[in-house]
């Protein structure tokens, strides 16, 4: 009874008891593992002979199997298995879309908190307009894509330049932020097959640039989102000081604003890099082969040649193991970035 | 004044424009415009000829063939005549919405608009409720697209929350290891989900897998999960659980510390037990949050495709399949505007249960915090 008493004797508000503290570390401890394992597992598989994977499970090298580099060896020597190709088009595309997406958004998003904007209701559903009746007239009636486009864009500047002053009702930047926000909850089911069809059009299927643009277009909205809210910590008089010594806004952006937004530029930058890293429906739909990305061929691994798990094994750990280490250093950046979101909401 | 001066005030005027436009017409170009187009695309019949894409418009037809015809149990489902079970659900159903606009009506704010906006969320929420009892409750009832992605938004974020709120009540005890904790959960939210896809089909192998004499020893080597309707759809939810457990675990947790220790005790001071501190003082505090939360995951939930393509890739059957891979199976066979009308659909219902979030729970919880 004196025992029982002890172990659930709460030694403060915060402080839990001892059997409660044990049976916490125990709970934990259990999802700690599953965490981990799955990542465990995945590594000693690669390091298995196919011989050992398919006699059955076996769990520690060296003591109850031979570790060999067979699969390593295999993925990176041999050139049928082309894998080195997906990983530098994963890199290289990863690497420049975030950068781009990195530098329009946070644009967009020092823009958003600086300057007041205040588009024209009257114009925006006149150029919605005008955009769906260009895209009817282009699928029902075949009208040439250049010809329309150009006499749309026309007719709209006309249209600004003119009519749009007599009315009055416009939107704010809250607006403008919200609706770049609300893009999220489109499937991309959805704006992906235009997408395609209009790269398709253009021969760009399967390129660099139609990858990396759509990449770009599918991050800008939280960027946009999670620098604005940076930017609104960074004080305003070093800028306004710099607007008085007659500095021009790019060179206030680039030299003042820029270097202040540092750590919310890095964070920003390696969230959007690994959400580009791990795209898998945009490329399932706009690549084909030359700019084949590692989940597209991870995914298709499984139909050309079964379950090979040792071969599977040194590919996914190509792919987890970049977004780890970064998440493993960052992951105070970067949980931060998410909390931005979630939590001022 | 000096001409290049000069272009450089031009350029300093323009600065407002140059700033935002480059983002707002990649988002018009990429989303609005694909929006519309894909309107079109879904509403004609769209054949590859030589040189290009011929388009012709047949209206609705796309939509009849997935709601009404040859598509429908792919897209619905099977019926079969209710059982009495399922009767009484829907009962149940029907009593919690008229009891809830009865509520609303007699609070004394209600407005027509608010009105007309509760009736249509009623209805809405009734007819999928209606399809989901009736595709999973009666004998030949089978569940397509359309109910397997509910079951995995709704179900899935549920269980998520749930596990998640749990385990950040565990972490935020005052024990040595916080954030060790706190970054080991971390991992799995940054895999790919193609990655994760893999990782539980070799950690599930019958026979080959780190489980497999456990499974032996229970004698059910022979069997297997992916035959399985609900096993299959179980193992594609286990892994969106494992890799988003931990976002709703890292955002609750953060929202648990912000919680000051002082009502805490002064509630311990009046005898308040374990239970009344967590309703009346934990759970308002980490409401808002919570609500934004799995309003986040529910806009992403709708967006699965990976795990069950690679999982399962859709099967047994259409067991596992949902709507978003539903399309792509179209878009696969060429069939682009069946494709583009099963998006439509997805984005109707995604934004529909969407907003009727915002509307319903997270407006009013936002008000009763003020």
């Amino acid at each position: 009874m004196k025992f029982f008493k002890l172990i659930t004797k709460r030694r403060s508000i915060e402080e839990p008891s001892i059997l409660e503290g044990g049976l916490s570390y125990i709970v934990l401890g259990v999802w700690a593992f599953i965490c981990i394992f799955p990542i465990y597992w995945v590594i000693v598989t690669s390091f298995k002979e196919p011989y050992v994977v398919n006699q059955g499970p076996f769990y520690i090298p060296f003591w109850d199997f031979q570790p060999s580099l067979h699969a390593w060896d295999f993925v990176f020597m041999q050139e049928s298995m082309n894998t080195l190709r997906p990983f530098f088009n994963t890199v290289i595309i990863s690497l420049i879309s975030a950068l781009i997406t990195l530098l329009i958004g946070s644009m967009a998003g020092y823009a958003l908190v600086r300057i007041h904007y205040r588009p024209k209701i009257i114009s925006i559903a006149f150029f919605i307009l005008l955009l769906a009746l260009g895209t009817f007239l282009i699928v029902k009636f075949g009208l040439d894509w250049r010809v329309t486009v150009i006499s749309a864009s026309a007719i709209f500047l006309l249209f600004i330049f003119t009519l749009s002053r007599r009315f009055k009702a416009s939107l704010g930047n809250n607006d403008i932020g919200f609706w770049m926000i609300s893009q999220r909850i489109l499937p991309p089911v959805v704006v992906v097959i235009p997408i395609y069809i209009f790269f398709q059009q253009l021969g760009m299927l399967d390129s660099y640039p139609a990858m990396i643009i759509t990449y770009v277009a599918i991050n800008i909205p939280i960027v946009v989102w999670l620098m604005r809210d940076f930017f609104f910590s960074i004080p305003i008089d070093l800028e306004e000081n710099a607007a008085l010594d007659g500095a021009s806004r790019y060179r206030i952006f680039t030299t003042i604003v820029l270097p202040l937004a540092k750590p919310g530029l890095s964070a920003t930058f390696m969230l959007v890099l690994i959400l580009c890293w791990n795209e898998y429906l945009l490329s399932l739909f706009i690549s084909l082969t030359d700019t084949q990305t590692l989940p597209i061929m991870i995914a298709s691994m499984n139909t050309t040649r079964g379950p090979q798990w040792w071969y599977m094994s040194v590919i996914i750990i190509l792919m987890i193991i970049p977004v780890i280490l970064i998440a493993m250093f960052l992951y105070r950046f970067i949980i931060r970035g998410l909390l931005v979101g979630a939590i001022k909401g | 004044m000096t001409q290049p001066n000069s272009i450089e005030e031009q350029l300093d005027r323009q600065a407002p424009a140059v700033f935002i436009m480059p983002a707002v017409l990649i988002v018009l170009f990429f989303s609005i415009f694909p929006l519309i187009v894909s309107l079109f695309v879904a509403l004609s019949r769209l054949k590859f000829v030589k040189g290009g894409i011929q388009a012709k418009f047949i209206g609705t037809l796309n939509f009849k063939k997935l709601l009404f015809g040859s598509q429908q149990y792919h897209f619905l489902g099977k019926f079969d005549q209710l059982t009495l079970f399922g009767y009484c659900l829907i009962g149940i159903f029907l009593m919690i919405v008229i009891f809830w606009l009865y509520k609303y009506l007699r609070s004394g704010h209600s407005s027509i608009a608010g009105t007309i906006g509760r009736l249509v969320v009623a209805t809405g929420m009734f007819f999928l409720t209606l399809l989901t009892i009736i595709n999973l409750t009666t004998p030949k009832g089978l569940p397509g697209t359309l109910v397997v992605t509910l079951i995995y938004v709704i179900l899935g974020v549920i269980i998520q929350y749930i596990i998640g709120l749990g385990l950040a009540m565990l972490c935020v005890q005052n024990i040595k290891g916080r954030n060790f904790f706190r970054m080991v959960f971390f991992i799995p939210m940054m895999i790919t989900p193609v990655g994760i896809a893999y990782l539980f089909r070799m950690l599930t192998d019958m026979t080959k897998g780190p489980f497999a004499p456990i499974i032996m020893w229970l004698g059910m080597e022979e069997s297997s999960w992916a035959v399985i309707p609900w096993g299959a759809r179980i193992a594609v939810m286990i892994g969106d659980a494992w890799q988003w457990i931990p976002f709703m675990f890292i955002v609750l947790l953060a929202g648990l510390e912000s919680l000051s220790t002082e009502q805490k005790e002064a509630a311990v001071m009046d005898g308040a037990g374990k239970w009344q501190i967590f309703r009346d003082i934990t759970w308002p505090t980490l409401l808002p949050v919570s609500v934004t939360i799995i309003l986040i995951r529910l806009i992403e939930a709708f967006k699965i495709i990976d795990l069950p393509n690679v999982m399962t890739n859709g099967g047994p059957g259409i067991a596992t399949e949902s709507l978003s891979l539903h399309s792509y199976f179209n878009w696969r066979t060429m069939d682009l505007s069946g494709s583009a009308a099963v998006g439509y659909l997805l984005m109707v219902v995604a934004v529909f249960i969407c907003l009727s979030f915002v509307n319903i729970v997270k407006n009013r919880v936002e008000i009763a915090q003020r």
